[in-house]
């Protein structure tokens, strides 16, 4: 994609994430924020690509979230976008910043990862809007995605609040047909001082209690009147149902003639039209993503509905898991169930060939029996699986610092047998990692900290971050040298090491003495992620048959490009039989990184020179 | 109108949603309603990779009700059998019979099915398996795949073949004229696969 401004025809085939950015750039935002997070992230690589406005990634969800809230108080639109758990991070700022209200629309897109398909829990960010007073819109495709941006902009400057948009993964990642408009310009900022608005002291946010009451009378109004909110028809009035979100979609598909009350406007629900609603139909089925929150409160004002009793409370509510859950209700007998899938061996995710994690888990899981340890999220969290097992712990962006600090100050003297290690990303240092470094060299922590520079956030699709020298869009940008940041955080320069982890044998020796020295210590990788541009590919390498002894010990790095070629056991001359495994690189997906070479006693990973190099795929 | 249900499947990195996101493009430029939603977790490093991909005069759920897809078509062989019973009894299945064993198989946890292609013509589905790597190789570069497996499809949509060959090559057309045409080589060999396989 170059500049999206130029697609503009009229039917466009848009992800839900894409149609987000479209609408926020229509409504002449002028600052867009964000994190990257899964299903999240591309709504702020798309707004980038559009003209007039700023777009950054911040350190962390909290920032950017404050940063939007800087651009909103001076009047213009802004838009802060992130994935559920970002939420948490940006909280303090917004559960404020919903007290003094908005002056710009702003708009707080968050993406819940409904079925958990790349996230550390499944969390409903419904309760927000709850929780900080904030209305919330939730749209169920890419057409509604990009109305209901507009709409959000609308409504917040309309009610002077912070608006959620709650897309979810079959929003974010689908692709639809989107009709599209044009740009509007907003008004230039204009900060204007107003202490008992801005400044919530005690004093002045007390004085804001009674206008935020005031503002959720006027929501409650607003959302039994509103369009977004609406009653899709159907003719057999035995079973309807409420709902948000893309389950409309699900509930349309499977029950043809069902009438349905889709809540585009959630948060406050139009409880009255729910009511009136609830009148026409026999029965009435509230499905929901993920929590009870429509069912509680409808119930909780007398209207009697089914819910979380037939449908699951967590995961999507897909076709096969709504049909079989509901037509019960309708003396519909369940049609037979669909085969049963082949019974076949599993394909979790791995680290890329080349990957410098790989060197790092390798040597862990050298390490084993001598180390605990706490890691973090990320591409590495991978090195909790087959064939490392190396990471014992994974919570929160950040978390594996305290994590392991805690570990340390938990211990009593006869239990210090282990060394504890922490193992975080680039990005998840900058993100969260930088405060609990401090704590640990702040509190005499004895933690060896493995700090991954792979000068990418790789996880969510290789984006830049201040470490890596370059702007969202590419262009040079300052860039923090982690050493320094880290001995500036308190750490001895003696104990920090910068490291290639593709020397495997230095990266081993480094770890070593690190553990066996008392006190906190940093060892930064150096090596690039496979998926940016410092990333050097050479020619790959395969093995050489005659001189491969079977010894295995390439196959343990648990690089994808090396399996097993063939298997035997030989007999040594003590008389122990031996398993050998003998290698095989994949030259299609190898590029040479060298890494193999370094544990091959034998000499039998060489240069493969007649591998093809240029891409001609569409 | 009906809807068509096309499943792509592979594994991360083979092209999947590449190749779902050029069919989406073509049925959207027929004039069909389309929607694509991915199946997957972390794509880009290894894992299950399935792309559901629904257009017609009007599509609802993007994803394909249990047991209703029309079409398969299968970057690897194991991945064809591992979603092969999403398919309608009569469904139309193109695999690539390309064998990609994870580390959990090359180091002896689990074992790779020895046919999975027999399996799946057991279905009693229409197969049609084919290498689409040596294809690839006779074209002298591997990277062809994604092209041979849409050119093997193209006979299997409601909409000329033409149009997806047109939506794949336009895109080296002016870039890189010479790789537009061992694209529209690739898509025409994996056609005649997709035929003269069955
Ligand atoms: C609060 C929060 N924000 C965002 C994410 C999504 N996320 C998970 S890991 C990660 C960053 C990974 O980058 P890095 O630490 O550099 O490790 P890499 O993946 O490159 O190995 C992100 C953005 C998250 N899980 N939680
Ligand atoms: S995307 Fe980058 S960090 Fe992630 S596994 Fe691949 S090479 Fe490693």
């Amino acid at each position: 994609m170059t500049t999206a401004v130029k697609e503009a025809e009229d039917r466009l085939l848009l992800s839900g994430n894409e149609a987000v950015a479209r609408a926020a750039w229509e409504a002449g935002v002028k600052v867009a924020t964000s994190y990257p997070g899964t299903p999240a992230t591309e709504i702020l690589e798309a707004i980038a690509l559009y003209p007039n406005l700023h777009a950054q990634f911040s350190v962390n969800e909290k920032v950017a979230m404050e940063v939007a809230i800087g651009a909103a108080m001076s009047g213009v639109r802004a838009l802060c976008s992130m994935k559920h758990v970002g939420m948490n991070v940006a909280a303090d700022a917004f559960m404020t910043y919903t007290l003094t209200g908005t002056k710009g629309g702003l708009v707080i897109v968050v993406a819940d990862d409904v079925g958990l398909s790349s996230s550390q829990n499944e969390q409903d960010s419904r309760y927000w809007g709850r929780f900080g007073h904030m209305p919330m819109l939730e749209p169920a495709d890419s057409q509604e995605a990009y109305e209901m941006t507009k709409a959000a902009f609308e409504i917040s400057e309309r009610f002077a609040t912070p608006v959620i948009l709650r897309a979810t993964t079959r929003v974010c990642h689908v692709k639809a047909v989107a009709v599209v408009g044009e740009r509007v310009e907003g008004p230039k900022a204009e900060f204007v001082p107003e202490a008992a608005r801005w400044v919530m002291v005690p004093g002045n946010a007390r004085n804001r209690l009674p206008l935020m009451a005031a503002r959720d009378v006027a929501l409650k109004a607003f959302t039994e009147e509103t369009g977004l909110n609406r009653i899709d028809e159907g003719s057999d009035r035995r079973v309807g149902f409420v709902t948000s979100g893309p389950v409309a979609t699900t509930l349309r598909e499977v029950f043809p003639d069902a009438p349905i009350f889709k809540l585009g406007f959630s948060c406050p629900l139009p409880i009255e039209r729910l009511r009136a609603f609830a009148a026409t139909v026999d029965t009435l089925v509230v499905a929901e993503e993920t929590e009870p929150l429509i069912e509680m409160e409808m119930k909780a004002a007398g209207i009697a509905v089914r819910g979380k009793e037939i449908l699951p409370r967590f995961g999507e509510l897909l076709p096969h898991v709504v049909g079989p859950a509901v037509r019960p209700l309708l003396g519909i007998a369940e049609p037979p169930a669909p085969a049963a899938p082949a019974k076949l061996f599993p394909r979790p995710p791995t680290l890329c060939p080349a990957c410098p994690h790989l060197a790092v888990y390798h040597t862990l899981a050298r390490l084993r029996k001598k180390v605990v340890i706490a890691g973090d999220i990320g591409c590495y969290s991978l090195g909790a699986g087959h064939p490392w097992g190396a990471l014992d712990t994974c919570v929160s962006m950040g978390a594996s610092m305290g994590v392991a600090l805690g570990m340390d100050k938990a211990r009593d003297e006869d239990d210090r047998d282990k060394a504890v290690l922490a193992v975080i990303g680039d990005s998840t240092f900058l993100h969260m990692g930088m405060q609990g470094l401090l704590d640990i060299t702040y509190t005499g922590g004895n933690v060896t900290v493995l700090l991954m520079d792979n000068g990418t956030t790789g996880m969510t699709g290789g984006q830049n971050h201040p470490a890596n020298g370059r702007d969202l869009k590419g262009a040079p940008a300052p860039k923090v040298d982690f050493a320094r940041l880290v001995t500036a955080l308190g750490v001895a320069p003696e104990r920090v090491h910068v490291v290639d982890p593709y020397q495997l044998p230095v990266l081993d020796r480094t770890l070593r003495q690190e553990i066996a020295t008392p006190g906190p210590s940093v060892i930064i990788t150096n090596r690039p992620c496979t998926l940016i541009e410092a990333f050097e590919r050479h020619q790959p390498y395969h093995t050489d048959e005659d001189a491969c002894t079977g010894c295995g010990k390439c196959i343990d790095i648990g690089c994808p490009a090396i399996s097993v070629a063939r298997r035997e056991t030989a007999v040594r001359k003590n008389g122990r039989e031996v398993e050998l495994a003998f290698a095989r690189i994949d030259t299609a997906v190898c590029t040479g990184c060298g890494m193999c070479v370094n544990v091959c006693a034998s000499e039998a990973i060489v240069r493969d020179e007649t591998a093809a190099k240029e891409d001609c795929r569409p | 109108m009906s809807i068509t249900n096309i499943l792509v499947a592979g594994t991360g990195g083979q092209g999947v949603m590449t190749a779902a996101e050029i069919l989406a493009l073509a049925a959207l430029a027929h004039g069909y309603d389309v929607k694509k939603t991915e199946v997957a977790g972390m794509a880009q490093r290894g894992g299950v990779v399935t792309s559901h991909l629904r257009f017609g005069e009007k599509v609802l759920s993007p994803v394909i009700p249990a047991g209703e897809a029309d079409v398969l078509l299968a970057f690897e062989a194991a991945e064809a059998l591992r979603c092969c019973h999403e398919l309608r009894p009569a469904g139309v299945i193109l695999v690539n019979t390309l064998r990609l064993a994870p580390p959990v198989v090359s180091t002896g946890l689990f074992a790779y099915p020895d046919d999975p292609i027999a399996s799946l013509r057991a279905t009693g589905r229409t197969v049609y398996a084919f290498d689409a790597g040596a294809i690839a190789r006779e074209l002298g570069e591997i990277k062809l795949i994604n092209t041979v497996m849409l050119g093997a499809i193209s006979d299997h949509l409601p909409f000329p073949q033409d149009e997806l060959k047109e939506r794949i090559v336009a895109r080296f057309r002016d870039r890189k004229p010479e790789l537009a045409e061992a694209n529209a080589r690739a898509f025409d060999m994996g056609r005649a696969q997709a035929r003269a396989a069955a």
